[in-house]
């Protein structure tokens, strides 16, 4: 994409940090519950139609010609191309792989995806099918989606996902925890995930769409960041509303201030309704203009997708092009 | 001043300003001889000097803070009370109106009592104007948007010329019952029943500075209440014709909000509406956020 | 602004949809006539500094043809009028503005400087929706709280300032015709055009001749106007000092009078405001339009405690801004509108130096040809800076800190000026004591730069008197019918 990308954005996907205790100054006396509650609600909080407002501006950025290509180069090279479904077969996931290796086949010029996620259970074949192609094998796992079941179940899916070869993991918040204050049980919670990951990318699912304000949103960033989280990510895709402009500038804040403060950079990913080239510009500008240049990268910045990888693609042919294509000029997997 | 009824010399009351809710007399030591419609002498009135009107926007501008703060609801209180307070002068205003106004006692009585009912009819509106000037405004957005008038400041009357306690009384309440404080110049010629209005005033409940009443030469006073920087509205319904375009202009200096008189003293028997005390609000707009 | 890795492509709107005329009559009576004696003068671009058109000089002679036109449509047509087809009129109106909407957003930013995307999401909307709202009035002024039957006052002389030369000709035109008074525009010397395609409007909706004149000119034009004796009613919006001056120049003459003036506005931030919110409304409050807004929140007021968060957020913020060529979609601030205001900022930005603030503003490639100011951030403010107390006009920062409310409020009100006000806190209670206490005509709680047609709009002191918008806005261009 562009030009000077920041360094991290030469791997095409994140090196997990090492697992220190980053913490540090920000949190307060030791991490009782209290203390977290008070720090959480200490955060500055959100007014939803002003972040509503930034979020509907920075969507009118008119983005064309060369920013366009640089912005769907950057946004094939960001996508967790996903099939979460309870219908997935071997052979879902074969076509999956190939699609992530190589998303345009008439075009070599197009860089593969960062990862393919997908359940568990399949992470052993997708390892094979990723090969050494640099697309990573992200899992979704303690118990995705609900996240209802002992932590003893949620960390054996960790686990078995590791033991199979993923590279990164996706785990879901206890929401019921969260909503009902008890904010420790969360941290603990992503504290054992990050354990179990044994250096696998631990990206943190807060599922917005349940935590229902941007105040709760904000907190629950703090908190994932603050135990470990190496992405905050919106949504499982199975809640509606997933993924939103404004959603993703506060989590896109909340890392920035925690970058601030820390000195650590934690990525966000947005997943979940982002179906269109447009949409995935959009999400590039907020990224660009909130969280800065330093984000703009696939070990900062991911979008969980599956039909968007077409419309990307097509997007950009015309932009090569000149004329519109037509989806049939793109393989369905 | 008569003889008394049973025989006897009165004690003669000594017309002084009213500044404060005190009644001092001139700084400049002053005063000047008020006389009847047929020319027969009153009483020797103070003739405030600038020092005074000074001192009365000084005491006007530190009672604000008191008289806008305090509920709408306890305006109307004090208002009541002044209205008391008047009623029960009815007979002592009665003969002042009387002599002042070349009236008889009778037609000069009705003029009492239509003061005294116009100065209820103001007091009831202290709670209510809000409702009637003010609104939520709809606007087309996520915003709670509301209005609601707010008292101008320290308001400058210059009081009217003929009707020497209906017309005060019909320029005073208005200003007063939105919360705005008022510096008056009473008719030069027919003072004295200003003066016994601000002995109204500082018997009731009124703060002392809401209402300053001088008395003394008008067009040495009403330039000065003009151009007065710290005067925010001005009153100029008795202010000489020829006078008051000039003071009009001397208002624009800090952008005063000038009530002009009209070619003749308006007729005070006449209902009066909202305009008076619509000329010194301030509609202030809020708006906020509707959102989670 | 600091060159990102991922550099915005030019996306410029295009001026074709404009089609600009060399030259550009007076419109009076319904008809395009030319100046008589004034001559002509021109209008440029101040981004590029290119003429855009020519147009006429109103002398004291036109001005009393524009005068007289109005008066006969307003004992005529106009003034016999059934509200009702007023209200009909004023909708065509509002129609055809939406319907010329690009035209005139791109035609603005030709002749203002301001960023297309402002102009074509704020200004012209804005003005279709002021011209909707009072038309709906036309028929209902027995409901406006100004009596049973309040009567217009005749012809009104309006003059307007070239910030928002659409927006503020339909904030003057859209209350004074559905009242049922006839009109004579001056808008402002620097920005004619819109006025002028605004009489094209006119035109197109079959407005009766006379019912709405526009005469372009300098200064002299407006003071022409508003001395005219045949105009009964005067409404203007610009400097405080002009807006003295006119006050005086109607002392004695009987005519009615609104004045929208200047500001100073403050903008106060709470330790406990929604940081990102408030920096949000900070960077709308003074850097929209250039800064170039009579309720410009140009002094943010701090709380000590998080002055350097804010501060710091802020500058981040503020170095995301793009200025440029205005007629980039993704321009976020424009030219500064002429030669003359730009050497106003220059030199009150070089007293915030000269005595002692610190003065930051982010890197910024500015173009080389047209007037530019870069945003400006003063930082060690006290009250008696000149920066502090003078209206600057522009896209400059003031920011002084505080410790309480009611120091908070004590600094903000000490002013001479009172139109407008910002409070940042989320603390619903503290958002409404300081809004009560705030001597303002507007008050933004947890917002900043809000309009809306229904939403009253004008200043405490020397910020002018009379409000537009809403209701109240209608009692600048009526006559109680009671007492």
């Amino acid at each position: 994409m562009g030009s000077g990308a920041s360094p991290a954005s030469v791997a095409t996907h994140a090196v997990a940090p090492a697992a220190t205790d980053r913490r540090g100054p920000v949190l307060v006396g030791g991490g009782s519950e209290e203390s977290l509650r008070r720090f959480l609600h200490g955060l500055p909080g959100v007014d939803q139609v002003g972040a509503e407002a930034r979020a509907a501006r920075l969507a009118a950025r008119s983005i064309k010609r060369e920013a366009k290509l640089a912005a769907l180069d950057l946004a094939v090279r960001c996508v967790d191309l996903t099939t979460l479904e309870g219908a997935d077969t071997p052979g879902k996931v074969r076509a999956l792989c190939a699609k992530a290796r190589r998303p345009d086949p008439s075009d070599p010029a197009v860089s593969p995806v960062a990862a393919v996620c997908i359940y568990p259970d399949l992470v052993g074949l997708a390892r094979q099918q990723v090969g050494s192609s640099g697309v990573a094998v992200a899992s979704v796992a303690t118990a995705f989606p609900s996240g209802r079941a002992s932590l003893r179940v949620k960390l054996a899916d960790v686990e078995e996902a590791v033991a199979a070869g993923a590279d990164e993991v996706d785990m879901v918040i206890d929401r019921a925890a969260f909503l009902a204050g008890r904010y420790g049980k969360v941290r603990d919670e992503v504290v054992a995930v990050r354990e179990a990951c044994r250096g696998r990318v631990l990206k943190v699912i807060l599922e917005t769409g349940e935590l229902s304000t941007y105040d709760n949103v904000r907190r629950a960033s703090w908190l994932a960041m603050l135990a470990g989280a190496d992405f905050v990510k919106t949504s499982t895709g199975k809640v509606a509303p997933a993924a939103t402009l404004p959603v993703a500038l506060v989590m896109l804040q909340a890392a920035r201030d925690f970058a601030s403060a820390t000195g650590h950079q934690v990525g966000v990913k947005v997943a979940g309704g982002v179906r269109t080239a447009k949409d995935a510009i959009r999400y590039l500008v907020v990224v660009n203009e909130v969280a800065g240049p330093a984000w703009l990268s696939p070990g900062a910045f991911r979008i969980g997708a599956s039909s968007l990888l077409n419309d990307l693609l097509m997007q950009r042919a015309t932009q090569l092009g000149g004329a519109y294509a037509g989806p049939d000029d793109f393989t369905l997997d | 001043m008569p003889e008394r009824p049973g025989g006897g010399l009165p004690v003669r009351k000594t017309y002084k300003l009213f500044i404060g809710g005190t009644f001092p007399r001139s700084e400049s030591g002053r005063s000047y001889p008020v006389t009847s419609e047929d020319g027969a002498f009153l009483a020797n009135a103070a003739m405030a000097s600038k020092k005074d009107l000074r001192d009365a926007v000084v005491s006007a501008r530190r009672a604000l803070g008191t008289w806008w703060g305090a509920t709408a609801y306890n305006r109307g209180q004090v208002l009541y009370r002044v209205a008391e307070m008047l009623e029960g002068r009815r007979s002592q205003l009665g003969d002042e109106v009387a002599a002042a106004e070349g009236l008889g006692r009778r037609a000069a009585l009705r003029l009492v009592d239509l003061a005294v009912d116009r100065w209820v009819w103001y007091a009831g509106w202290a709670d209510k104007l809000a409702q009637v000037a003010g609104g939520v405004n709809p606007v087309a957005g996520p915003y709670a948007n509301y209005s609601l008038p707010e008292p101008t400041g320290v308001v400058g009357v210059v009081a009217p010329r003929a009707s020497s306690l209906l017309g005060l009384v019909s320029v005073v309440a208005p200003v007063i019952v939105s919360g705005n404080t008022a510096v008056v110049l009473a008719s030069e010629t027919r003072p004295l029943p200003a003066v016994t209005m601000g002995e109204v005033l500082g018997t009731s409940d009124l703060p002392g500075g809401v209402v300053n009443l001088l008395t003394g030469r008008t067009s040495e006073l009403a330039p000065v209440l003009a151009s007065h920087r710290d005067v925010d509205g001005l009153d100029l319904v008795g202010a000489e014709p020829d006078e008051a375009a000039g003071l009009e202009m001397a208002a624009a200096g800090n952008v005063k909000r000038v009530l002009r008189p009209g070619p003749v003293e308006p007729d005070w028997g006449r209902p009066p509406a909202l305009r008076r005390m619509l000329a010194f609000v301030e509609t202030k707009t809020v708006w906020h956020p509707v959102g989670i | 602004m600091e060159l990102t890795a991922w550099t915005y492509s030019p996306a410029p709107e295009s001026r074709q949809v404009v089609s600009l005329r060399p030259s550009y009559g007076l419109f009076v009576d319904g008809e395009f006539v030319a100046p008589r004696g004034g001559g002509f003068f021109p209008t440029v671009n101040p981004a590029t500094e290119e003429t855009l058109a020519e147009v006429a000089l109103a002398g004291p002679e036109d001005v009393d043809r524009a005068v007289g036109a109005a008066r006969r449509a307003y004992e005529g047509r106009w003034g016999r009028m059934r509200g009702t087809e007023r209200a009909k009129y004023v909708y065509r109106l509002a129609r055809l503005i939406q319907e010329r909407a690009r035209e005139l957003a791109v035609l603005e930013t030709l002749d203002n400087g301001k960023p297309i995307r402002e102009a074509r999401d704020i200004d012209v909307p804005l003005a279709a929706a002021h011209f909707f709202y009072y038309a709906g009035w036309a028929d209902k002024l027995e409901y406006a709280g100004l009596g049973p039957s309040p009567r217009p006052l005749g012809v009104a002389g309006q003059v307007v300032p070239w910030n928002f030369p659409l927006l503020m000709a339909a904030w003057k035109l859209a209350p004074a015709l559905a009242a049922g008074n006839t009109c004579v525009l001056k808008p402002a010397e620097t920005t004619p055009l819109s006025a002028l395609v605004l009489a094209e409007i006119c035109q197109q909706a079959e407005l009766p001749p006379g019912v709405v004149n526009v005469v372009t000119g300098p200064g002299s034009t407006g003071a022409a106007v508003v001395s005219h004796p045949g105009v009964d009613k005067v409404a203007f919006t610009g400097s405080t000092e002009v807006g003295k001056g006119i006050q005086r120049a109607l002392a004695g003459t009987g005519k009615r009078l609104t004045l929208e003036l200047g500001g100073k506005a403050a903008n106060i931030v709470f330790d406990d405001a929604p940081l990102d919110q408030a920096v949000e409304g900070i960077v709308d409050g003074i850097f929209f339009n250039q800064g170039h807004v009579c309720c410009a929140g140009s002094r943010l007021l701090v709380q000590e405690a998080v002055a350097e968060a804010v501060l710091d957020r802020l500058k981040q913020r503020v170095e995301t801004l793009r200025l440029g060529d205005p007629l980039d979609k993704n321009t976020d601030i424009g030219a500064i509108n002429s030669a003359a205001q730009l050497a106003k900022i220059e030199e009150l930005a070089a007293s915030g130096e000269a005595e002692g603030a610190e003065r930051w503003s982010p890197p910024c490639a500015v173009p080389e040809r047209g007037y530019w100011f870069p945003p400006t951030i003063f930082t060690g403010v006290s009250q008696s800076h000149r920066i502090a107390r003078e209206e600057i006009f522009g896209p400059v920062l003031s920011v002084l800190t505080f410790r309480t409310p009611a120091e908070a409020v004590a600094k903000a009100n000490n002013t001479p000026y009172g139109l407008s006000a910002g409070v940042w806190t989320e603390k619903g209670s503290r958002a409404q004591w300081v809004a009560r206490h705030l001597r303002a005509g507007v008050v933004w709680a947890n917002t900043f730069n809000r309009f809306d047609p229904a939403s009253p709009f004008g200043g405490y002191q020397e910020s002018g008197f009379g409000r537009e918008g809403g209701r109240h806005g209608l009692e600048a261009y009526l006559e109680a019918g009671d007492a």
